[in-house]
């Protein structure tokens, strides 16, 4: 048996993209031919992946944009840093260390 | 206690760090003596031209050479081999990979493995992404590349690990020994196959934010060609794992 969580990442997204292609085609061109939806559905259907699209884009820039604006600056960090280095330095000069 | 029985080996591969060796090993000597962990440093220096085992050597008369071990290569042969050519000198139950260069602070090692007993963890991995985790030195622009490749890599492989360039990390030393039978890239490349594959192996990834203060002796690299060998691994690993 083939499983999904053994499959590739890129196997899992043609097998998702598949499915849900499938099933988005199979609806708005009617490929089963069922009754026509109702053109409020469908209106909004034809349009789906459009919206989907737009949204994950959005998505991405809002997460992307928010983890830029908040990613944080470790001056403290930095500061500790240099005065241990100095410290180091100090401390192995006694114990004999020639840099 | 607990912690009498676990030996921490530190790997620290070398290129040329004479200036950052001294510091960085005396900022890890301070950190294991105040947190009581059983420790030693494996400098694996690939024949570095500027006197970077001469340096090893003065350390080695001040520290010991239980605590020091210097195990050098004739050549720069890269970061896979280097952590196996150290690990078959380590005597601990756990190694501990960063980098020499004094942007992975030893102050967050106690951190590690406090984290890696609260939940038995097979791996603990520094995260500049999460919490109180950070940059230092780093502009606008190679904040929003790591960013965008970070959400990019988070969306493509859904790792279970935030920040998989990174390279400094916990193992336990039978988990880091079976993964570098497995993995094959190179560079930051090899850090996120390190973490792609240890979730294949169902290894439990645990997770400290640390503050990366970048290079402060020499030069920190990114440019044009690691970010076409970083989409070039990320898609590789996409397609493959």
């Amino acid at each position: 048996m083939y499983r999904f969580d053994t499959m590739t990442k890129l196997l899992q997204w043609l097998f998702m993209l598949a499915l849900l292609g499938g099933t988005w085609a199979t609806l708005t061109l009617n490929l089963l031919g069922l009754d026509p939806l109702p053109p409020p559905v469908y209106q909004v259907l034809w349009l789906l992946p459009t919206y989907l699209l737009v949204t994950f884009g959005c998505y991405s820039l809002g997460t992307v944009g928010y983890r830029l604006a908040t990613f944080n600056d470790c001056e403290e960090a930095a500061r500790e840093l240099h005065a241990q280095i100095r410290e180091a330095r100090d401390d192995l000069a006694q114990r004999g260390m020639k840099f | 206690m607990a912690a009498s029985r676990d030996k921490y080996s530190v790997l620290l591969p070398t290129y040329n760090e004479r200036e950052n060796l001294p510091l960085i090993v005396w900022l890890l000597v301070r950190s294991f003596r105040e947190s009581g962990n059983d420790f030693e440093i494996i400098v694996i220096d690939d024949g570095s031209p500027d006197g970077t085992q001469e340096i090893a050597e003065q350390l080695i008369k001040i520290y010991g050479s239980d605590r020091i071990l210097l195990r050098p290569r004739a050549k720069k042969l890269g970061l896979g081999t280097a952590y196996i050519h150290g690990m078959k000198h380590a005597t601990g139950n756990f190694i501990i990979i960063m980098d020499a260069d004094l942007s992975h602070h030893p102050k967050f090692i106690p951190e590690f493995i406090r984290k890696q007993k609260e939940g038995n963890f097979d791996i603990v991995s520094g995260t500049r992404y999460k919490g109180n985790g950070g940059v230092h030195g780093w502009d606008v622009k190679r904040k929003l590349i790591s960013r965008g490749a970070n959400f990019l890599t988070q969306v493509l492989l859904r790792p279970g690990a935030s920040d998989l360039t990174g390279s400094f990390r916990l193992y336990r030393k039978e988990v880091l020994q079976k993964l570098m039978e497995k993995c094959v890239s190179k560079g930051y490349v090899f850090q996120m196959e390190m973490i792609v594959r240890a979730r294949q192996l169902e290894y439990s990834i645990g997770e400290v934010p640390i503050s990366f203060v970048d290079r402060v002796y020499g030069e920190s690299k990114l440019g044009g060609n690691e970010i076409v060998s970083f989409l070039k691994g990320l898609l590789t690993l996409f397609a493959t794992t």
